[in-house]
């Protein structure tokens, strides 16, 4: 019985390959599972001229740190993911093989275990160990219920892990075995064809360095609206931001985007107006200092997060707020 | 152009759950349902390619009698027919989901499937890229675009952080279409007269003889969660909660 962490790395166009953060969560994860079940952790990175990176991994408490290597293995694709890390995992025989929640991660894991005739558990947010049987736990309507899936039966089991969901900071120090691992694909195996990486334009806002941020969400019905909650914006002279369906609709730039596919903010206020806070906007924005929501449904999962909050209808509580935050100033 | 686009009805958005009693599952009682909104973003995607290159375009949905309602309103949309399998997947992995999917479009070969990229309601987010594998196809995720291209298909997929990637694949191929790319369209009144004379062919998890096979993972219970973070909540009127909001803000947080 042992963990794999698989850890992401991304090629950039300029230079090296490099970590995406979240790798480090999962190979916390992997050790504190670890050190419950009595069992080793290791880790592996997949690419092609990775070994530096894997090289970084020496450092660390794990058993082996396998570098997945290959040309064909350069730029991601699924299938060549997924025949990588099966031959991998058939290979190395984990009992529990754990990925960061990332997009890369929902393209292909869902295959790879598919390939294996089993079942991923996709986007935990926590996990315990009950009578040496692991259980999971993942979130299901958005987050407003949780559930808990017991591992059992046959192995490898495979989760992702939700960004956030355990700590970077307490990775455990110590000695692993590099071992390089060369996977067989053939050209013909890789179906799909990635092009360029790129972004729409430039970003003009950066969200990250606001100290205080209003943000807005379903609850504000039509775009006729928006000069409501930018007024409130501008009494606390913050920036204003947005969930998703604002900027799908254009009612607002989608360079003001908070969530997992639009900017990750941690301001001194974040004050979500009419945001129900599904996991995809949490994920951007549950590191601010004072989160502040205000909401007609007082099961909405923004109040998990929330320190301050007003269950009511956001038409008459933002005009009053806007009058209460002119008075104090 | 065959294109099957996979729907779910899941409950509206704005439901009110409560456990149901067996704690495995919510209490479907009073539930209202809707399309699972992915999937109707799938759908429209699937209903603009055939505009723009003809052929047919096919719902599929796995979900109870009462999902009929989803799959009219997929038909009155536009969708030429329809395949229903009658089957309560409301707990189900995505694996189960997705073999029962595989098995019907078994004899129909299509050439691009289409859905959304996760359900509002398990979120596993899981169910196409599988029937992908089941089905032997070349898959992508989270589409924002997709246009016809030397006898294949480029898409854009999005990534991360504002990121964007064209990727390019033979047909056929299944995608995962993002919620939110176009404006969806809506049922006219000849539409949803024409819905009531087009094809549903019903069948069942039996029909399709797909086995069911032991899951290595088991959903012990559901339940609310906890409130971890302690939320201080102002009462009474805008006015007064207000006012208590931001004098908290000024002498508690120290924000403004």
């Amino acid at each position: 019985m042992s963990i794999l962490a698989v850890l992401e790395q991304r090629t950039t166009p300029a230079g090296p390959p490099e970590w995406n953060r979240m790798s480090f969560e999962t190979l916390a994860a992997a050790q504190q599972f670890a050190a419950q079940l009595g069992v080793t952790a290791s880790a592996a990175v997949v690419g092609s001229g990775i070994g530096s990176l894997a090289g970084e991994l020496a450092s660390r408490q794990l058993e082996k740190v396998y570098a997945v290597e290959h040309q064909l293995l350069k730029n991601y694709t699924p299938d060549g993911y997924v025949i990588a890390l099966r031959q991998l995992v058939e290979r190395v025989k984990p009992s529990l093989v754990l990925f960061p929640h990332t997009y890369q991660v929902r393209d292909f894991l869902p295959r790879l275990a598919t390939a294996l005739n089993r079942v991923a558990v996709s986007d935990v947010v926590s996990h315990r160990i009950e009578s040496g049987q692991v259980v999971l736990v993942r979130q299901l309507f958005q987050g407003k219920v949780n559930a808990d899936m017991r591992l059992a039966g046959d192995t490898p089991h495979f989760a992702s892990l939700q960004a956030g969901a355990y700590r970077a900071d307490q990775i455990s120090a110590g000695t692993a075995a590099v071992e390089p691992f060369t996977p067989q694909i053939q050209p013909s195996d890789v179906r799909t064809k990635p092009l360029e990486v790129f972004r729409e334009s430039q970003r003009a806002v950066d969200l990250g360095a606001a100290e205080i941020i209003v943000s807005v969400g379903r609850g504000i019905k039509e775009a006729d609206n928006i000069p409501l909650v930018q007024k409130l914006a501008d009494a606390l002279g913050a920036e204003l931001a947005a969930s998703r369906p604002i900027c799908d609709a254009g009612w607002l730039p989608m360079e003001r985007q908070v969530g997992s596919s639009g900017q990750t903010v941690a301001p001194k206020m974040y004050l979500a107006v009419g945001i129900s806070g599904a996991i995809q906007h949490l994920v951007g924005m549950k590191g601010s200092r004072t989160v502040v929501a205000i909401n007609k449904d007082a099961n909405a999962p923004i109040f998990e997060v929330a320190d301050y909050g007003i269950v009511g209808d956001l038409f008459q509580v933002v005009p009053e707020l806007i009058e209460a935050i002119q008075k104090a100033r | 152009m065959k294109i099957v686009v996979a729907i779910k009805q899941v409950p509206v958005r704005d439901s009110q759950l409560r456990i149901a009693s067996s704690g495995k599952w919510i209490d479907q009682a009073d539930l209202a349902y809707e399309i699972n909104e992915p999937d109707a973003y799938a759908l429209e995607a699937g209903l603009q390619f055939k505009e723009q290159h003809g052929g047919e375009v096919v719902a599929l949905c796995a979900g109870p009698p009462e999902a009929a309602q989803t799959i009219r309103e997929a038909l009155a949309k536009g969708a030429d027919r329809a395949i229903h399998i009658e089957q309560d997947t409301a707990a189900s992995d995505p694996l189960a989901t997705a073999r029962l999917l595989a098995a019907a479009l078994k004899s129909e070969n299509p050439d691009l499937v289409l859905t959304g990229l996760q359900s509002d309601d398990l979120g596993y987010g899981q169910t196409g890229v599988i029937l992908a594998e089941l089905l032997s196809l070349p898959h992508a995720t989270i589409i924002m675009q997709l246009e016809k291209r030397n006898g294949g298909i480029r898409v854009k997929r999005e990534l991360e952080d504002g990121w964007f990637q064209h990727v390019e694949m033979p047909l056929p191929a299944l995608l995962t279409i993002q919620s939110g790319i176009s404006k969806l369209r809506y049922a006219t009144l000849m539409g949803i007269k024409k819905a009531k004379t087009k094809e549903i062919r019903r069948v069942t998890a039996a029909d399709l003889a797909v086995p069911a096979g032991a899951s290595s993972v088991t959903l012990d219970r559901i339940y609310l969660p906890e409130r971890t973070k302690h939320t201080q909540l102002f009462e009474g009127s805008p006015k007064e909660a207000a006012a208590q909001l931001v004098e908290k803000l000024k002498f508690e947080a120290r924000v403004i």
